[in-house]
């Protein structure tokens, strides 16, 4: 008989000498199950059920979050062409012109193959690298290639220095709300996350000065800021330029690194590009870069820009995590630099995201019931939205999927819990059509939710856990 | 291993079960190939019709949870494309699927379960909701346990302890369906029992008692190894434990279910048996209760799997 479970089951379960003759299928003959044979009553010796897992009592501390989540669930049915999904961040990809790049792998593989696909220094590319000076000079940067650091996605460069700066319990200090993958790289190392306010002009410099006040008093010090500048996941606001000089000159005297997190600086409606604020503070910033948006995501190539000792820990941390990064991706990333209008593409794909957040704030204008809020982004993928009061967007998911509507509730965006009652939605990807579909589902959800607020009072989910957003697949 | 020509195992569908059933339909498709059967999945999607009707399948294995794959919908269409397929009819399954009315049959073939009363969301709205909560606290008392009237893996579903904690409680079971199912709260052992039924009349499998940490089987509790301890079989008396597999054999059969099933109780501390709920497509994750029984008798999972969908071929539908 075949045993389930492991070491704990001690060997009771399915023996034959503690329970009696079950079925058997032997050449299609059956016996019968005789419960009244049953011996197992409150059997001393079956002390351990099967927990099915062997490994349940070894996990590490930081394991513990890692469970089946019921909004996880949700979002696998989001995945699906039935629902208007304004939950993921997925880019529009098939925008780029792929029979050009096809052809531009190819030959880098026919051509380069005995390069392209062997180990690379971690630190790399060196052509790569240059490129990359080349597409941070449009916001202000004037790095060295050798201060850059390549990177499997920015995500990598996230958890790196994250690796690098933080022992269990230090604290971070990150915007409120802020971006998910960052909170799960926090996470992962089990750093402290403090959030700090935010307003239309961003980052909030009296409330970072105010947070840094109550650690300083509390006799503790935060390791970094964590901050996305421009057109922020999940709020849509960007740091306004007047407070650019404010938030370094805060963190400086406080000896606070700060990490500048910018896949969306150049996907801004209107206007140029920002200025980054390692631009002006090279020494107190760690700038993180992605073409996960400006070019492909599935390429995962992002990049690290910090001053020498701290690249030098980066490149270090970078081989023992991976040994080194693609080299085939790198290598193709720095061909369509080389090669191609990338500058137009980027054009391409700010037109037609412009096109949707126009979809979706003239949609939401038009539709959303009264105590709706929300700001207009002027770049990005995303619009904030804060649901009426009493109402939460957590609870309320599962009505709003078989409304074929999806979006990711606030909660996700937060390390405290806070953010029930904010949605994250993404346009980047459904076709205005499609945007103005799901938003008039999303608002027929949200009445229906206002009227079981007034029939039952504010409620909310209880006792789920897990991860509240999904993963990156989810369209 | 008898010739099984082409099957198709139905998983994924559009409830928020879908997450679980493609594990489940996963795990019934793999164990099929092991056994030599040439078995895919596949979704209820607008694909899925003009699949059979390009290659007709010998027969289908339904493995979609919640909604649609559980309430009888795509079984109706399969019978409406004459495919053979394991399990309950479309018209069974509208029973078994509505918790309420699988109660009220249970009740009437005998079975005892948990006093409790039905509601859609729009009696509370309309007769006002403290009004109608404070009334079915008086009548139940506490603890109750609330879930939705359709529905599955704990979703919507948990124990209340306070009054205060109702209205919470109402709100989360509405997210998930529109009638609320309140129980009282019966403390006791929690078994699962499956129905196996291969030719000769249905037979109880061995119960499977589920002990999660934290006492509520939720969805990360089913769904997360781990987080919850089973012991097949369940450590209640020889009495209770005929009497559980006489619950599960009638509710399988006054029912009308067919092939397989999987029925819930509690066994309380007088070694009463209390029908919950009876389900027609039961999970077949690694987590889930049904294949551990299956083991424990001795039954290959793959094995059960073809000679149920052999008896489909057989039958003809």
């Amino acid at each position: 008989m075949r045993k389930i479970g492991g070491p704990s089951l001690t060997g009771h379960v399915g023996s034959e000498t503690s329970v009696c003759a079950y079925e058997r299928l032997r050449d299609g003959r059956r016996e019968s199950y005789q419960p009244e044979e049953n011996v197992v009553r409150t059997d001393p010796q079956q002390p351990h059920g099967s927990r099915i897992d062997l490994y349940v009592d070894r996990y590490a501390d930081r394991a513990r979050s890692m469970i089946a989540s019921e909004i996880r669930a949700l979002f696998a049915v989001a995945a699906r062409p039935e629902i208007v999904s304004f939950a993921g961040g997925s880019p529009n990809v098939a925008a780029l012109p792929l029979d050009v790049i096809g052809n531009m792998a190819s030959q880098l593989i026919a051509g380069h193959g005995s390069v392209a696909l062997q180990y690379c220094p971690a630190h790399g590319d060196p052509g790569l690298r240059e490129k990359i000076c080349e597409v941070m000079a449009l916001e202000g940067v004037h790095a060295h290639p050798d201060d850059v650091v390549v990177t499997v996605g920015s995500q990598q460069a996230l958890d790196l220095i994250t690796r690098i700066f933080i022992n269990p319990g230090d604290v971070v200090l990150a915007e409120a709300p802020s971006y998910v993958g960052a909170l799960g790289a926090f996470a992962a190392y089990q750093a402290e996350v403090l959030h700090v306010p935010m307003d239309a002009s961003g980052l909030i410099p009296e409330a970072l000065d105010g947070a840094i006040a109550r650690l300083a008093a509390a006799g503790q010090r935060a390791k970094f800021l964590y901050t996305v500048p421009n057109f922020h996941n999940p709020a849509g606001v960007t740091l306004a330029a007047d407070r650019r000089r404010r938030i370094l000159d805060i963190c400086s005297a406080a000896g606070l690194l700060v990490v500048e997190d910018n896949p969306y600086g150049l996907l801004g409606f209107e206007g140029e590009p920002m200025r980054a604020l390692c631009a002006d503070d090279p020494d107190g910033v760690v700038y993180l870069g992605s073409f996960s948006k400006t070019f492909a995501s599935g390429v995962r190539v992002g990049w690290a820009v910090a001053p020498p000792a701290v690249r030098d820990k980066l490149v270090l941390a970078a081989e023992s995590a991976v040994l080194c990064q693609s080299n085939l991706a790198q290598l193709l990333v720095r061909e369509y630099l080389c090669t191609q209008p990338w500058r137009e593409q980027i054009k391409i794909f700010r037109e037609l995201y412009q096109q949707r957040r126009d979809a979706m704030i003239d949609s939401l204008e038009a539709l959303m019931p009264a105590g709706c809020q929300w700001r207009r982004p002027g770049g990005g993928f995303y619009v904030w939205m804060r649901l009426p009061a009493g109402l939460d967007a957590k609870a309320m998911l599962p009505r709003a999927v078989s409304s074929r509507v999806a979006y990711v509730p606030g909660t996700g965006f937060y390390a405290d819990g806070q953010g029930a009652q904010h949605m994250r939605l993404s346009y980047c990807l459904p076709e205005p059509d499609r945007i103005r579909e799901g938003v008039r589902r999303l608002a027929g959800v949200i009445e229906a939710e206002i009227d079981l607020r007034d029939t039952f009072g504010s409620g909310g989910m209880h006792g789920t856990v897990g991860v509240d957003t999904p993963g990156p697949e989810v369209p | 291993m008898t010739d099984l020509g082409h099957v198709l195992v139905l998983a994924g569908g559009l409830s928020p079960e879908r997450d679980v059933s493609l594990r489940s339909g996963h795990r019934v498709c793999d164990a099929l190939r092991e056994n030599g059967v040439d078995a895919i999945t596949v979704d209820a999607d607008s694909a899925l019709i003009p699949a059979i009707l390009a290659d007709p399948p010998d027969a289908v294995f339904p493995a979609i949870h919640g909604v649609s794959g559980e309430d009888g919908a795509v079984r109706a269409v399969l019978g409406l494309l004459d495919v053979p397929f394991v399990g309950a009819i479309a018209s069974a399954c509208r029973f078994a699927f509505d918790k309420p009315d699988a109660k009220t049959l249970a009740v009437a073939a005998g079975l005892r379960t948990p006093e409790s009363i039905t509601l859609p969301r729009e009696t509370f709205h309309d007769l006002g909701a403290a009004a109608v909560l404070e009334r079915i606290v008086a009548r139940l008392g506490l603890p109750l346990f609330v879930k939705p009237s359709r529905g599955g893996s704990a979703l919507g579903a948990g124990p209340v302890r306070t009054a205060a904690e109702l209205p919470a409680a109402m709100v989360g079971c509405f997210a998930y369906g529109d009638t609320a199912l309140i129980e009282r709260y019966v403390t006791g052992t929690e078994v699962a029992v499956g129905v196996i039924d291969l030719g000769d009349g249905p037979q109880a499998l061995p119960a499977v008692e589920i002990v999660p940490d934290g006492g509520v089987y939720d969805y990360a509790a089913r769904y997360t190894a781990g987080r919850t301890e089973f012991y097949t079989p369940a450590r209640i008396s020889a009495a209770a434990a005929k009497a559980a597999a006489d619950t599960a054999v009638t509710a399988h059969t006054s029912l009308g279910l067919r092939d397989i099933s999987r029925t819930d109780l509690i066994v309380d501390e007088a070694d009463t048996v209390f029908f919950l709920e009876v389900n027609v497509a039961p999970g077949m994750t690694e987590t889930s209760t049904l294949p551990m029984a299956l083991a424990a008798a001795g039954h290959g999972f793959g094995t059960i799997c073809h000679d149920l969908l052999v008896q489909a071929v057989q039958r003809g539908d």
